[in-house]
């Protein structure tokens, strides 16, 4: 392997900790190859990119999603890579697989490692919620979109710029940008909460999320969820946890009726206890969970708020 | 405005997942299959822009297993054409890749000027179809929308990133659009108005040829087990009293 693209998020002026990841995944899988960071975003988020050999950059403002599709697929015409590489993350999913299909390449994603194969790599992807890992044959000229947490954004940010920086002309874009909006100021704010009662689709029902607001009240804590129980309108979008919603870390987080999807993990997996409750024990919550309980929530939820009420006497 | 909204069947991962003899694939016709979450959500999201901007709604999709049902439903929450795509080979299910290579004629000739789909599905391993498409069409596209408005010869769209923070985007016609959540829950249609659509309308069909696919599968499987939880036992009652336990050990 000669070269590895390794393409940088860049939103609202700032780089995502995935364009890091990227850099360390890059080093870790091919050693060998000149390793090209390329992005569109303003100078100043080349800062921390120094891990990369070379850089190629378009300056650009806001964001367009034809741009940043374009730029990579700019970049990958004008440097014919061996191996792309784009986060698994929304600037990802508007790069990766539009600068594969315009310039010919293969398209691989939700990789989480990538392994030799005869001569050449494998690639593992999660894929069915997180219920299999395929491995795919990764042939010559190929983007992966790579998972969060794959590669380390701290052996990734090397202070500094890449030694060299060539320019990348900005490219035509259908798009217009009209702004970004930010999220309204909450009543709760899930990120500051030591306690995190999370329910998923097991919840079944809206009418079921009062069990949960009890259960959170019994242990000093607030309610959370992830995404299927947001788009059904059960919860605001300020509760949701995971890749969409938000990144949280408290002492306690109750996953009840949440399979575990890598979307959702990728936003509870540093919490400090995981409690898991799901009917189904293949549920890949498990695996990060630190105590497992298989069981209906509806039935263990009223169960668990009349023990701690017992122990509270 | 012509929509066309693009769906597919995948695997329901909450039913048993089963694997082909040569652990390459699952068998397709020992898993349950239901449509993509996320499709549901575009459908939505169309029937919505129909509402407010009058568009004329076709939905669409390839016969990777019994569509049917997924198709006569999205007629009798609204849409105004329902177009099966069939072939030789569908049935086995097709990338993300060929899905786009049929999609390219076919949308064309369904004359619509945006097309909405699910930002992604459960078994996209060769990449979104969104993308796919918006690349095969040369059309303005964005992923990740979770809100899109008629406006004249554009589409304003509300793409997500992460932490809540959103980018409006002015989008021209003709656009790809990669749902991930409609503003308003998918609507639910009753059986019984489903049956009564059975009756009184039938889904267009069209016959199709995937192109080749790109990707090489080696192996498919659960993954390791890398430790896991310590599993709680018991009846309910036991099991709730011994979480409790554990959260009077961690302070809580």
């Amino acid at each position: 392997m000669k070269k590895v693209l390794a393409f940088i998020d860049v939103v609202d002026g700032q780089p995502g900790e995935i364009g890091y990841e990227l850099l360390d995944f890059a080093r870790q899988a091919a050693p060998e190859a000149e390793l090209v960071a390329v992005g569109a975003g303003p100078q100043a988020a080349l800062e921390g990119l120094a891990g990369a050999d070379r850089a190629l950059w378009t300056v650009a403002d806001g964001y367009r999603p034809d741009l940043v599709g374009e730029v990579l697929t700019a970049a990958i015409v004008a440097e014919q890579p061996d191996l792309v590489l784009v986060g698994s993350t929304a600037v990802g999913m508007d790069a990766g697989t539009y600068a594969a299909a315009k310039s010919g390449y293969a398209s691989i994603a939700y990789v989480r490692s990538l392994e030799p194969l005869d001569g050449s790599l494998a690639a593992q992807s999660v894929i069915l919620g997180g219920k299999m890992v395929a491995r795919v044959a990764v042939p010559d000229r190929t983007v992966l979109q790579v998972l969060a947490g794959a590669g380390s954004a701290e052996r990734g940010r090397v202070p500094g710029r890449p030694a060299q920086v060539g320019t990348l002309a900005e490219p035509a874009a259908k798009a217009s940008f009209e702004g970004f909006g930010r999220p309204e100021a909450q009543d709760v704010d899930i990120t500051r909460h030591d306690v995190l009662v999370s329910v998923g689709r097991g919840i079944g029902d809206a009418s079921n999320i009062e069990l949960a607001e009890e259960l959170a009240e019994a242990l000093g804590g607030v309610v959370s969820s992830s995404r299927p129980v947001v788009d059904a309108g059960w919860l605001p979008k300020a509760r949701q946890v995971g890749k969409s919603g938000n990144k949280v870390k408290p002492k306690v987080y109750l996953a009840l009726g949440i399979s575990g999807a890598p979307e959702h993990l990728e936003g509870m997996r540093d919490a400090a206890c995981i409690i898991a409750v799901n009917t189904d024990p293949a549920a890949p919550i498990f695996e990060v969970a630190h105590y497992g309980v298989v069981d209906d929530v509806l039935d263990f939820i009223p169960a668990l708020t009349e023990s701690l009420r017992v122990r509270q006497g | 405005m012509r929509i066309a909204v693009v769906m597919k069947l995948v695997p329901d991962v909450v039913e048993e997942l089963v694997l082909s003899e040569d652990g390459k694939r699952l068998e397709r016709g020992d898993i349950a299959l239901k449509a993509n979450e996320f499709d549901e959500q575009a459908l939505e999201q169309a029937l919505l822009l129909k509402e407010s901007s009058g568009a004329e709604l076709t939905v669409i999709a390839a016969e990777t297993g019994d569509v049917d049902e997924m198709l006569y439903t999205a007629l009798a929450k609204g849409a105004d054409r329902a177009l099966k795509l069939v072939g030789d080979g569908l049935q086995d299910g097709i990338w993300n890749a060929q899905y786009a290579g049929i999609l390219v004629d076919v949308i064309a000739d369904v004359g619509a000027d945006a097309v909405l789909t699910g930002v992604q599905a459960n078994d996209d391993l060769d990449g979104q179809l969104a993308t796919w498409l918006a690349a095969g069409l040369g059309w303005s596209f964005a992923t990740v929308v979770s809100g899109v408005e008629a406006a004249g010869e554009s589409l304003i769209a509300k793409k997500e990133f992460a932490g809540g923070l959103t980018a409006n985007l002015r989008l021209p016609l003709p656009a790809v659009l990669g749902i991930q959540a409609s503003p308003e829950p998918p609507r639910y249609a009753p059986i019984s108005r489903v049956r009564q659509i059975m009756k009184t309308q039938s889904l267009e069909e069209r016959e199709v040829t995937a192109p080749a696919g790109s990707i090489t599968v080696l192996s498919l499987r659960p993954p390791e087990k890398t430790g896991g939880a310590e599993m709680i036992e018991g009846d309910v009652q036991a099991k709730a009293a011994r979480i409790a336990e554990v959260l009077a050990q961690q302070g809580i």
